[in-house]
């Protein structure tokens, strides 16, 4: 008699269903498992019978087959050794069979039988949901994440025995599970109101975070760029529900997700430091892992000391930064993994970072312009703000002037956001600095001053051909935190102001 | 092309030295008789350097002056941008040989100084630019120009060595004053210490460089000792300047161009530009913090200041007054 559960496989960041079939017929006592399984798959024989055995439970001499199917993907990872357990347990009759019909179960299993938790099972819960299965079993730690999603009951337990006695009585304990609203979280320990002076960089990021453009820090050592940044995720909107799961996901995947948090509740703010390799920040593995780009998907990537990181790697954010996804290649397949990020990056001007402080500078102009040569030009195309953090004189760290706090800069950010999704519904846009350059003329609508405006600027302050579009794009950010529909001539004004890197001024 | 010493077009003010090559390579054409001076100064420059090179440049250019220089990177390049742009004549000379434009990002003055002026250098075509080429290649800069205009120099800078050349070769050498203790001031600070010409306007200048150049021509026919030229001369004595009226330049400092002197009636624009007076450079934060206002009040202000021509962007969020014409 062959008994079924489901369980699930994880390739990249899909999930995909698994059946665990586990037949055990009269015979010489074996255990053979089948099904294109890993070395952590086949291991799973091991942990399943001394765990039986340290909880008190006999297998019969008998001959038992699982079988993982469907059998034509190699299958990795301790997740099975739950499902294989229970089936064997079902099939000697420890459990009724009946349990496991349309039941998906995941789980480690320790030598002394303890279930301990595994990765991923906010998004096996939600392919779960989809799937129309009735109960979920999860490690009792993983129980939050299998309950955060409304519409699908979950049994967690932390031992062999412990779930025996919870299946027992079926539909009883631990499986309400109440749709949740995402707690709000407005606990910074970092506030915008620390930094004093840097009006200019503060309004960048302001407009930055409005408009989800990409955003380059230029200034000396100890100027705040690293200050400012990391103050940059509590000015950041909140996430929705949806965000929050889709996030969250990935970092349940990657084995990210705080215990006790099954849904994040802020925006992911990913650090690499600058020795990060291309693997890491992309995803690496034969079977990838999300990387950095994927893991700062809905937040902010900071990259400090932008020059220092190896250039192989910055062009690998080229393809994210355009298409908003990245796809690896790997011989066991193709994984598109979401990478829609803010990208926040900072520099030295130069390689002693004075310039053009000319008394402090000690760099050559060679050395400068190799330095800033360092970054390519299709990754600075793809920067929309640029702005200079100039070093802070010590009657702006000593002024009284009460600065604007995180929390009055975050709703002026909301407000320009449900303008922005008002404006965008049903495009498949979300932020201004998404607008495809076909439609710029379609959302981004000019009053013809600012139009006479943005021309006059071309010719008088040579700006290139390649900003054009992105000061359009900015400008649209300004208004709308402007509140108005029109873009008018402040506001094209300060999208020139911000500019990314022109050629003319790239070179030193 | 080559001109070999013994060529008629090889210019006079080498034949008359020692140490000067056996003849030029030139892309263009070779200076002529008529009044010449050099711009030199660093390649790292300030934008007070920036603004000043270009801006004599273009005087001296526009008064028909050759304007020699090496187009390196930054004062060099500026310079004869400037005189470039008055549609004067500029002569560059190289540290490499004629074909090979160095520093490359300089492409567009190469190609631009050959159609009035020329590219000269003494080494032979297809020549690399080895770093030994450069000192060299200074004797020839100031031997060619009756006057040496040192614009932005660091202490032991590659210009003064240029300095240095055009006193051994009895050449008036001028600096442009600077603050005291600006790095890139000290040595043409010094060099007015030492004696040097200060160039207080572009003006004063071109008046001193005519009168030198006229008493030049005037004693090459020799016409016995007619009132020798205010030539200044390494540690000469300072007092001897100061103490002659006669040669007291014009006190109008202001930059070689007028500002477009269109009235601005807005007061707060007024008030920006103000605020130039004092400084040569202000960054968009500076502004804010100097007039009390956020970087969005100013900045359709500083847009409109810089198209009208008022201001000009340097590097990033920086702006100053603008001195080239529009």
């Amino acid at each position: 008699m062959v008994n079924i559960i489901y369980s699930a496989a994880i390739r990249g960041i899909d999930v995909r269903p698994v059946r665990v079939e586990t037949d055990v017929s009269d015979g010489l006592p074996s255990f053979i498992m089948v099904g294109d399984l890993s070395q952590q798959v086949k291991e799973a024989e091991n942990r399943v019978k001394t765990a039986f055995r340290n909880s008190d439970i006999t297998l019969p001499p008998k001959r038992i087959t699982v079988n993982l199917a469907p059998a034509d993907f190699l299958k990795s990872g301790s997740r099975f050794d739950l499902p294989i357990a229970l089936t064997i347990l079902a099939s000697i009759g420890l459990i009724e069979a009946a349990l496991l019909k349309n039941t998906l179960a995941v789980g480690e299993l320790g030598l002394d039988g303890r279930i301990a938790p595994v990765n991923g099972v906010l998004s096996i819960a939600g392919k779960a949901r989809d799937l129309g299965i009735d109960l979920l079993i999860v490690p009792e730690k993983n129980l939050g994440e299998a309950q955060a999603l409304s519409g699908i009951r979950a049994v967690g337990a932390s031992s062999l025995s412990d779930l025996m006695e919870k299946l027992k009585h079926p539909g009883s304990p631990d499986t309400a599970a109440a749709p949740r609203d995402l707690p709000a979280l407005n606990d910074y320990r970092e506030d915008f109101r620390d930094i004093h002076g840097q009006e200019a960089v503060k309004r960048a990021s302001v407009i930055a975070v409005a408009g989800f453009h990409n955003l380059l820090l230029i200034g000396p050592p100890g100027s705040g760029k690293t200050m400012l940044a990391k103050r940059i995720p509590s000015i950041l909107p909140p996430l929705s529900m949806e965000e929050s799961l889709e996030i969250s996901s990935i970092y349940s995947i990657a084995g990210l997700l705080p215990e006790h948090v099954p849904l994040l509740t802020t925006r992911p703010f990913r650090a690499p430091h600058h020795t990060v390799t291309m693997h890491a920040l992309a995803g690496g593995g034969s079977i990838p892992r999300p990387g950095e780009v994927t893991l700062a998907h809905r937040g902010v990537l900071f990259l400090d000391e932008l020059p220092e990181f190896q250039r192989q790697t910055l062009e690998v954010l080229r393809q994210p930064l355009e298409t908003r996804s990245i796809t690896l290649s790997r011989a066991s397949g193709t994984y598109t993994f979401p990478a829609n990020f803010l990208l926040l990056a900072a520099m030295n001007p130069c390689p002693c970072g004075h310039y053009p402080d000319m008394n402090r500078c000690t760099c050559s102009s060679r050395e400068i312009s190799r330095y800033m040569h360092r970054i390519s030009r299709p990754l600075l195309d793809r920067i929309d703000l640029c702005v200079d953090a100039p070093a802070v004189s010590y009657a702006e760290l000593k002024s009284r002037r009460p600065e604007q706090s995180s929390a009055e800069i975050r709703s002026l950010v909301q407000a320009a956001h449900l303008i922005q999704r008002e404006r965008f519904r049903g495009s498949g846009i979300r932020f201004n600095s998404e607008i495809p350059p076909a439609a710029i003329s379609q959302y981004c609508v000019m009053d013809s001053q600012s139009e006479k405006l943005l021309k006059d600027a071309f010719d008088r302050m040579k700006l290139s051909a390649r900003g054009y579009h992105r000061i359009i794009r900015t400008a649209r950010t300004v208004a709308d935190l402007d509140g108005s529909r029109e873009i008018r001539i402040p506001h094209i004004s300060e999208a020139i102001c911000y500019r990314s890197a022109d050629s003319k001024y790239w070179r030193i | 092309m080559y001109i070999s010493r013994e060529d008629p077009d090889y210019p006079e003010r080498l034949r008359l030295l020692p140490g000067m090559p056996k003849g030029l390579y030139v892309k263009g054409s070779l200076p002529d008789s008529g009044p010449s001076a050099a711009i030199v100064g660093a390649r790292k420059c300030t934008v007070y350097g920036h603004k000043q090179a270009y801006a004599f440049g273009h005087y001296l250019a526009s008064r028909g002056v050759q304007i020699i220089s090496g187009m390196a990177l930054g004062i060099d390049g500026y310079a004869q941008e400037g005189a470039l742009d008055a549609g004067g004549k500029t002569f560059a000379v190289l540290g490499c040989g004629v074909d090979c434009c160095y520093p490359r990002s300089n492409r567009p003055l190469y190609n631009r100084i050959p159609e009035k002026g020329g590219i000269l250098s003494e080494l032979p075509e297809g020549t690399a630019p080895y770093a030994h080429f450069f000192p060299a290649r200074n004797r020839i800069i100031s031997a060619l120009a009756d006057l040496v205009l040192v614009i932005e120099a660091a202490e032991q800078s590659g210009s003064l060595i240029t300095a240095d050349f055009a006193l051994e070769q009895g050449r008036t050498v001028y600096a442009l004053p600077g603050r005291v203790g600006d790095r890139l001031s000290d040595g043409c600070n010094r060099l007015i210490y030492q004696g040097a010409g200060i160039a207080v306007s572009a003006e004063a200048v071109y008046e001193d460089l005519m009168s030198l150049y006229e008493g030049k021509t005037l004693s090459g026919r020799s016409f016995g000792q007619t009132s020798p030229p205010p030539i200044r001369k390494k540690r000469s004595v300072r007092k001897a300047d100061t103490s002659s009226p006669s040669h007291t330049p014009q006190t109008k400092t202001e930059p070689a161009f007028a500002q477009p002197q269109r009235e601005i009636a807005d007061p707060l624009s007024r008030s920006i530009l103000n605020l130039f007076r004092n400084e040569t450079i202000l960054s968009v934060d500076e502004l804010s913090d100097r007039l009390s206002l956020s970087p969005a009040e100013l900045a359709p202000r500083l847009v409109e200041l810089s198209i009208l021509g008022y201001l000009e962007e340097y590097g990033r969020n920086r702006f100053a007054l603008r001195t080239a014409p529009l």
